[in-house]
């Protein structure tokens, strides 16, 4: 299967327009393992797409390519339309894909503000200001107002993020995803420490990020819930992009037939 | 500090629901129970011997707790970066004795007092910001323990000190040293060793409670690997956190100095323990990520109205250090408690 020829199950819902994030035969090797062989996948403003697969499959591999924690060995990462290679996470976030880990990367000593705004933090302006003085106020109401969005209430700004629920502290990481993310959201297994009613939650933020023109990748184990949200599902297998499925043609059953390998065996076999 | 639970969607309780009440009474309190310490033994050494509440005792307190005080200033930066100095107190007494020797041989020299002075507290400062820097690139660079590298350095620093002087005593020391450390402003009741200490700390708890600098080290000792993706420079921020302690064990060398007009071989034996056990009951965690200037300075004051007042009362001195090592011990099965209500 090559880039041009579209994985079955796939139908490009806006063919003339740039993806935000496309990803062209993608390879990366470590040493005599080959953790990714041929990746192929596509990314469009205000999608949802679901990247699952089997232990082992690639899945973080290619996440840590885009948000730029690794580097190819071979292929090409587009970012609209222009090739980007990042050799850092630091010049990923700076050409505007955020990353949410799957251990959140939160400072549990720290205030909610102070987490939102760790690395970037607001100086006041003048003299005080060139001597790291901290803008307090203006960074608590940024942090109350992208906290609103995400409808996980909290108290305060100022609580520790030690103090909080799993649910509010996924929603302090997402939120701070998408405040500083101007051009894509990935996501490692972002609901994997949660209850099923924390899961949903987290689920309508990550629609709702959407919603406002952000595309979302979202790594999960949680099948149930990638297909409750995306609007595609990328399955990789053995380091390949196999498939590239809509979750309304497609049952549950499916995605797991691509994920473990039998779906490409029956494939092969109908053509 | 605790959210009212009623502001929190039902379906997720804030994590503190659950602990029991002493320890959201701990929590809640932060360092200010520490205050209380102080105060109760102020109370109680005051009724011991009313001699404590006396200009004399004030000044004897307060001049004892200056060196303590400086180093755990830069102390409490190292510990909430989940790390640990203990070369603070051999730094002092290295860069004390590096700056005597050679203020000695300049006034042999017949260079002026005020020339040996100048070089004379630069050579110390520099000394001592040298070897905390020295401390923070073992400990990054070669990502070597804190406790080892900082063991290694207390180590061979002491020995330096005495190879300078040959283990000596350095008493010819320009005058406006021994005025710094004689000197007091408010007719007698500020000296000036006790007036930079206090400024020091005031300079060094703004930094940590309102500067970037100081969020990114509470960060650090919070989540080091989240910090680090976040894009702070974590390496460089830990050498200028130890380069921060050896300037201040620089400091403290020469109010040290100043205040016996003379550099010992001994000057800072064992201060080490005292910085790290003043920090420690101001409330810091020894696991990183909490602590606070304010805290650390009633941490200091407990230690040193437990000494003076232990004199007072004419208990033996050799009961300090038993009364020092139990205060230690109780301040942090204290900060488990509120560690452990704190976080989930």
């Amino acid at each position: 299967m090559t880039a041009d020829e579209p994985a079955p199950g796939s139908s490009d819902p806006a063919p003339e327009e740039t993806p935000r994030v496309e990803v062209r035969n993608l390879a990366k090797r470590y040493g005599s393992v080959q953790a990714l062989r041929d990746v192929n996948m596509t990314l469009h403003a205000g999608e949802i797409v679901g990247l699952v697969g089997d232990n082992g499959a690639g899945k973080s591999t290619l996440v840590n390519i885009i948000a730029g924690a690794l580097q190819p060995t071979s292929g090409s990462i587009l970012l609209d339309g222009k090739p980007v290679s990042f050799r850092s996470p630091i010049e990923a976030r700076a050409a505007g894909i955020e990353t949410v880990y799957q251990d959140l990367a939160l400072a549990p000593d720290l205030s909610i503000w102070a987490n939102m705004f760790l690395g970037r933090e607001k100086t006041v302006s003048g003299p005080l200001g060139w001597l790291g003085w901290l803008d307090r106020k203006s960074m608590m109401a940024e942090t109350a107002k992208d906290l609103e969005r995400t409808r996980i209430r909290i108290a305060s700004v100022g609580s520790r993020v030690g103090r909080l629920s799993g649910g509010q502290r996924q929603a302090v990481a997402v939120s701070r995803a998408v405040a500083w993310g101007s051009r894509v959201v990935l996501m490692d297994e972002p609901t994997a420490a949660l209850g099923v009613e924390q899961q949903a939650r987290v689920g309508e933020l990550i629609q709702a990020v959407a919603g406002e023109g952000l595309p979302v990748l979202l790594i999960s184990h949680n099948l149930q819930q990638v297909h409750a949200i995306c609007d595609r599902i990328v399955v990789l297998f053995h380091g390949t992009t196999v498939a590239d499925l809509r979750p309304k043609d497609t049952e549950i059953d499916d995605i797991v037939s691509w994920i473990t390998g039998a779906a490409i065996a029956s494939n092969r076999k109908a053509s | 500090m605790a959210a009212p639970a009623t502001d929190v969607v039902q379906a997720e309780p804030p994590a503190q629901e659950n602990v029991p009440t002493f320890q959201r009474v701990m929590e809640r309190l932060g360092p200010l129970w520490t205050l209380g310490v102080l105060i109760i033994l102020v109370i109680i050494f005051g009724i011991l011997s009313p001699d404590l509440y006396t200009k004399a005792a004030w000044l004897s307190t307060s001049s004892y707790a200056v060196e303590y005080l400086i180093l755990a200033v830069g102390q409490t930066f190292v510990i909430i970066t989940a790390g640990i100095d203990l070369s603070d107190g051999a730094i002092l007494g290295f860069s004390a004795m590096a700056g005597a020797v050679l203020m000695n041989n300049m006034l042999t020299g017949h260079s002026s007092g005020a020339v040996a002075s100048i070089v004379g507290i630069a050579v110390m400062i520099g000394t001592g910001t040298a070897i905390g820097v020295l401390n923070g690139l073992l400990i990054t660079r070669i990502k070597l323990p804190p406790f080892i590298v900082t063991l290694g350095t207390l180590t061979a620093v002491t020995g330096a000190t005495d190879l300078l002087n040959n283990g000596g005593e350095v008493t010819n020391l320009p005058s406006f040293i021994a005025n710094l450390g004689n000197d007091s402003l408010l007719s007698g009741w500020l000296p000036y060793p006790v007036l930079v200490a206090l400024v020091i700390a005031l300079v060094f708890g703004l930094i940590l409670a309102r500067t970037r600098f100081g969020v990114r080290t509470y960060a650090i000792g919070s989540n080091e690997a989240g910090t680090r993706r976040s894009g702070i420079r974590v390496d460089r921020h830990l050498v200028i956190v130890y380069g921060i302690s050896g300037f201040l064990a620089g400091i403290a060398g020469l109010m040290v100095t100043a205040n016996f007009s003379s550099a010992s071989s001994l000057a800072g034996a064992n201060d080490e323990l005292y910085a790290i056990a003043a920090v420690v009951i101001g409330g810091a965690s020894i696991f990183g990520g909490r602590g606070t200037i304010f805290g650390t300075v009633i941490g200091t004051a407990i230690l040193s109205v437990l000494t003076t007042g232990l004199v007072l009362a004419n208990i033996a001195p050799f009961w300090q250090q038993v009364a020092i090592g139990g205060v230690v011990i109780a301040a942090v099965a204290v900060d488990r408690v509120r560690t452990k209500a704190g976080t989930d």
